[in-house]
């Protein structure tokens, strides 16, 4: 079968492969950021096919507040073994002498310290001059207009008044010494896109986005997992058993999951496109203080 | 993609396969906020019901005492933000929409239009298949509209929905439709747009936006929604010609060497001949690969590995094409330029240029006039700035394959580049090859600079003083000489005032003049490093991008930068030629150091302080310097 045109899938797809190789063949040491959510998925399903059948010609990189969901690590592992790319963790030492977490410090600063400033430790010493991230230009107001390729400074800042204008598919890939560049190739995604994409390409996905029985607390109308002996109980709080599952997954005392019958990628669909609330509702790091997200970007996080 | 139907969810997979199916359509949005633009997008988005629950309560709320449709919603809040956004300091550029009804999937770039409008506008328009010129049907065709349209024209937006907005306003009269859409037509007609439809409606009170409003029964067409979804605006990309811009060389192992990339245009099959534009070389296509197997057929738009059949060379930046259906390959065309960055675009001044996956070094030689896109009237220019269009000519340092962009955007549109902070500074659309370039080669005579350097005895070189005026840098220069000259040797001083008497006596004191005085120096300088002299240019030089353009233009002669770097308090009280006196007087205009900058070298191989030593020992100091270099 000839086909002249692609659908919007393929072509988006087939974007997101053009954009991969320019990072490839433009930065001297790139990584590639893996979060181990859906995301990031597609993210290293992407990578597979725009260097097939080299391997994945960069490193990917985990920041790793050592407050993931244990599923998710051991999941992060398989799919390092499975496909066969080179894995780094990082974690912030002093962020771990100084047992840094989200419920003696508060979201806000746990999130400063073990993620945007760990993520910046390991791009200095891995001296990265590209990173590349799942965000996507739908997730939120300040990330509609980013670029695809962004350049930072050297100290890893986004300075929105000298973004590159960028147009057709001619990216503007050069820095100079110490400056380096996010590159977003999944920028024109929405979140509809990535889940039909997911399901029609059968990836991978850790089991917590789907509906099974787990262990919650309910905080100030948020369900939490307690997904370790760390979770501190507060008085008079018991876990319960009930059928949850997770629109995104991060740090697990930060992630709400919603209360969910949906198994299985279909149903999951299914239900989001019934679903009347923003994605990121469930995570509470976005919610700590208005402009959060732009304030965020532009201290270097993703 | 083709998913498998799973037997449990049918319903599902085929919705899911529905979703797959659906086409993109990209659109940009032109018109201000006065227009509706934010409640034409807001109510877009409103509609296709990509408003979630939790905006919509924040939305209620924040409605209040504002101007409301029939919902009870602004709809401008959903997009708006951009008051905050201006609080923060925020360049305010494209921001990308998306949003999606049953049939389609639609990426819309809103590119709020106030300021820098032409440099937003062709951002957004380079990704857009069509756009939405927004008219408030109050205020009918404005300078504006024309302004937008012909951005549009240039980028090269094929389709065009005339959106006549605030019907409502205008009691829903034809009249005033029929009079607004007529007389658009007769502007956009030399425009040339693909397709032109002109649609009356209120984006507040949803008139033809879903379904043709009752309210306007003398409109026979199509509700905006419903002709989004259906226009035709495939270009058939891939039954143009093929081009294959080779992106990235894939070399896991010994065995297997594939050149990756997208196809910009055309299609190709396995067994199919191709032809390298630069090398001219032939090879035949043995393998299409992708990571879901090998294909033997690919058309615009994919992403694949190509394999060829035998060893031939080609890397990144290289095109690949059909015989006989070759790009153009030269090193000189003529472009039109929109110029995006605050510091202007100069003839002489030299850039990197990038189309496709290659870079090159790039000079714009010839500004040939500018157009004015509120009248569309021509004249003469020596710069061009910031939101400007123009049409130049433009020479890279080594020939580029390439299309014009009326034949392919892909190949024929391109960027160029600040050499030094590498920020995007403008962005050309090629008309044409100039085909004169090809024909002109340098001659090569017998007797040639070894020759010439070796019957003296000495090393040619470029040795390039900057520095302010009253820095020292004649009087170092001189001795400089002086010294060379008793040891034997041959050597020139060029300075400044001297050649401005002559050879660039026609040169006034402008950013441009400046420019063309430094290339016609660095010319002549290198003209007598290749006669065999050591050249010592003393020019105040006070821009990094003509000291690289100076450098550049050596080439493989020895180019040695050095700085004398004296405070301008000292210079301004040496004043040894007055012209200190006279600039702070406002006698002389464009004085560096005083009305003009001096910008401090970063690259400079020696830096002389010139108010802590005396010329003679900075003489010395920069002899014994040169000798122990070489």
């Amino acid at each position: 079968m000839q086909r002249s045109s692609l659908t919007h899938l393929q072509a988006l797809e087939a974007e997101s492969i053009e954009i991969l190789r320019e990072v490839a063949a433009s930065f001297e040491r790139p990584v590639m950021m893996y979060s181990i959510g859906k995301d990031s998925s597609v993210l290293l399903h992407l990578a597979r096919k725009a260097f097939f059948p080299s391997r994945i010609p960069f490193p990917l990189l985990h920041v790793n507040t050592t407050w993931k969901f244990a599923e998710m690590i051991a999941f992060r592992d398989a799919m390092a073994e499975k496909h066969g790319f080179d894995l780094i963790s990082h974690t912030n030492p002093e962020g771990l002498a100084n047992n840094i977490n989200p419920f003696d410090h508060g979201s806000s600063r746990f999130t400063d310290i073990m993620k945007t400033q760990a993520l910046r430790q390991a791009l200095d010493a891995g001296r990265y001059d590209a990173a590349i991230g799942g965000a996507r230009r739908d997730e939120e107001k300040s990330r509609a207009k980013e670029r695809i390729f962004s350049h930072r400074n050297a100290s890893h800042a986004w300075d929105p008044k000298t973004q590159r204008p960028e147009l057709w598919r001619v990216f503007n890939t050069r820095i100079n010494p110490g400056e380096s560049m996010r590159v977003f190739p999944i920028s024109n995604w929405t979140e509809l896109d990535v889940w039909t994409y997911i399901y029609a390409e059968g990836i991978e996905l850790p089991s917590l986005y789907y509906a099974r029985l787990r262990p919650v607390v309910e905080r100030s109308g948020t369900l939490i997992m307690v997904d370790d002996e760390r979770f501190r109980l507060e008085p008079g709080e018991t876990p319960r058993e009930e059928l949850v599952r997770f629109r995104t997954l991060g740090d697990y005392p930060l992630t709400g999951a919603i209360r969910s019958s949906a198994a299985s990628l279909p149903e999951i669909i299914m239900e989001m496109q019934a679903s009347r609330t923003s994605e990121r509702e469930g995570r509470l790091i976005d919610s700590d203080s208005v402009g959060s997200m732009e304030k965020k970007k532009q201290e270097g996080y993703f | 993609m083709n998913l498998p139907l799973r037997s449990a969810d049918t319903d599902v997979a085929l919705w899911l396969q529905q979703q797959t199916d659906k086409s993109l359509l990209r659109f940009l949005t032109c018109g201000s906020v006065d227009d509706g633009k934010s409640t034409l997008i807001g109510r877009l988005l409103y509609d296709s019901q990509m408003v979630l629950d939790d905006q919509l309560a924040s939305l209620k709320r924040e409605s209040h005492n504002r101007h409301v449709g029939d919902e009870g919603i602004d709809f401008s809040l959903l997009v708006d933000g951009l008051s905050a956004e201006r609080e923060q300091g925020i360049t305010i550029d494209v921001a990308y929409r998306f949003f999606s009804t049953d049939k389609r999937k639609f990426i819309v770039a809103d590119t709020p239009g106030h300021e820098q409008y032409t440099r937003n506008m062709a951002t957004g328009a380079s990704n857009a298949d069509l756009a939405l010129v927004l008219i408030d049907a109050r205020k009918g065709v404005l300078t504006q509209t024309r302004r937008h349209s012909f951005i549009l024209s240039l980028i090269g937006v094929k389709h065009v929905v005339l959106v006549v907005n605030k019907i409502d306003l205008v009691d829903y009269d034809s009249d005033v439709f029929d009079r607004i859409v007529a007389e658009y037509r007769a502007f956009a007609e030399p425009l040339g747009f693909k397709t032109l439809a002109a649609i009356p409606v209120s984006a507040l009170r949803g008139d033809n936006m879903l379904a043709p409003s009752p309210r306007t029964p003398w409109y026979s067409g199509a509700g905006l929604v419903p002709y989004l979804e259906a226009i035709d605006v495939s270009e058939d990309r891939s039954a143009e010609l093929f081009r294959f811009p080779v992106q990235w060389v894939n070399r896991p192992n010994l065995d297997f060497r594939g050149f990756s990339g997208t196809l910009a245009s055309g299609a190709i099959a396995v067994g199919d001949e191709v032809l390298v534009a630069a090398s001219r070389q032939r090879a035949v296509i043995s393998r299409i690969v992708t990571m879901d197997g090998d294909l033997d057929h690919a058309v615009a738009g994919q992403a694949v590995t190509l394999v060829l059949d035998r060893e031939v060379d080609v890397s990144r930046g290289d095109v690949l094409s059909r015989q006989g259906e070759t790009p153009e390959y030269s090193n000189q065309f003529q472009a039109r330029m929109v110029w995006m960055s605050q510091e202007p675009a100069f003839a002489g001044r030299s850039y990197l240029l990038k189309v496709g996956a290659q870079i090159v070094p790039a000079t714009i030689t010839d500004l040939k006039f500018r157009t004015n896109i509120n009248t569309l009237e021509q004249t003469a220019a020596t710069k061009i700035d910031l939101n400007e269009v123009a049409t130049v000519t433009i020479a890279t340092d080594k020939p580029i394959a390439f299309d014009s962009y009326a034949t392919n955007a892909l190949t024929g549109g391109f960027i160029l580049v600040d050499r030094l902070s590498n920020a995007t500074l403008g962005a050309g659309t090629i008309d044409f090859g100039l085909r004169r370039a090809q024909n002109l080669t340098y001659q090569s005579f017998d007797v040639n600079r070894d020759v010439r350097a070796a019957m003296k005895g000495q090393a040619p070189q470029i040795v390039w003083f900057t520095g302010l005026s009253g820095s020292g840098k004649s009087s170092i220069a001189n001795l400089l000489e002086k010294r060379l000259t008793a040891e034997g040797r041959h050597a020139y001083i060029l300075d400044g005032d001297n050649v401005r008497h002559g050879l660039n006596r026609d040169l006034g004191f402008t950013e441009a003049a400046r420019v063309e005085n430094i290339r016609r120096v660095g010319e002549v300088a290198r003209l007598m490093a290749d006669a065999g002299l050591i050249v010592l240019v003393s020019f105040i030089s006070p821009f990094r991008n003509e000291r690289q353009l100076a450098r550049e233009i050596a080439g493989d002669i020895s180019f040695v930068e050095v700085y004398v770097d004296t405070p301008i308090e000292v210079c301004e009280a040496r004043d040894p030629k007055g012209l200190y006196k006279r600039a702070r007087a406002g006698e002389i205009k464009n004085f560096t150091g005083i009305d003009s900058p001096f910008e401090v070298p970063t690259a400079a191989e020696l830096v002389l302080h010139g108010a802590e030593q005396e010329p003679a020992a900075l003489a010395d100091q920069l002899h014994d310097w040169l000798g122990a270099r070489s």
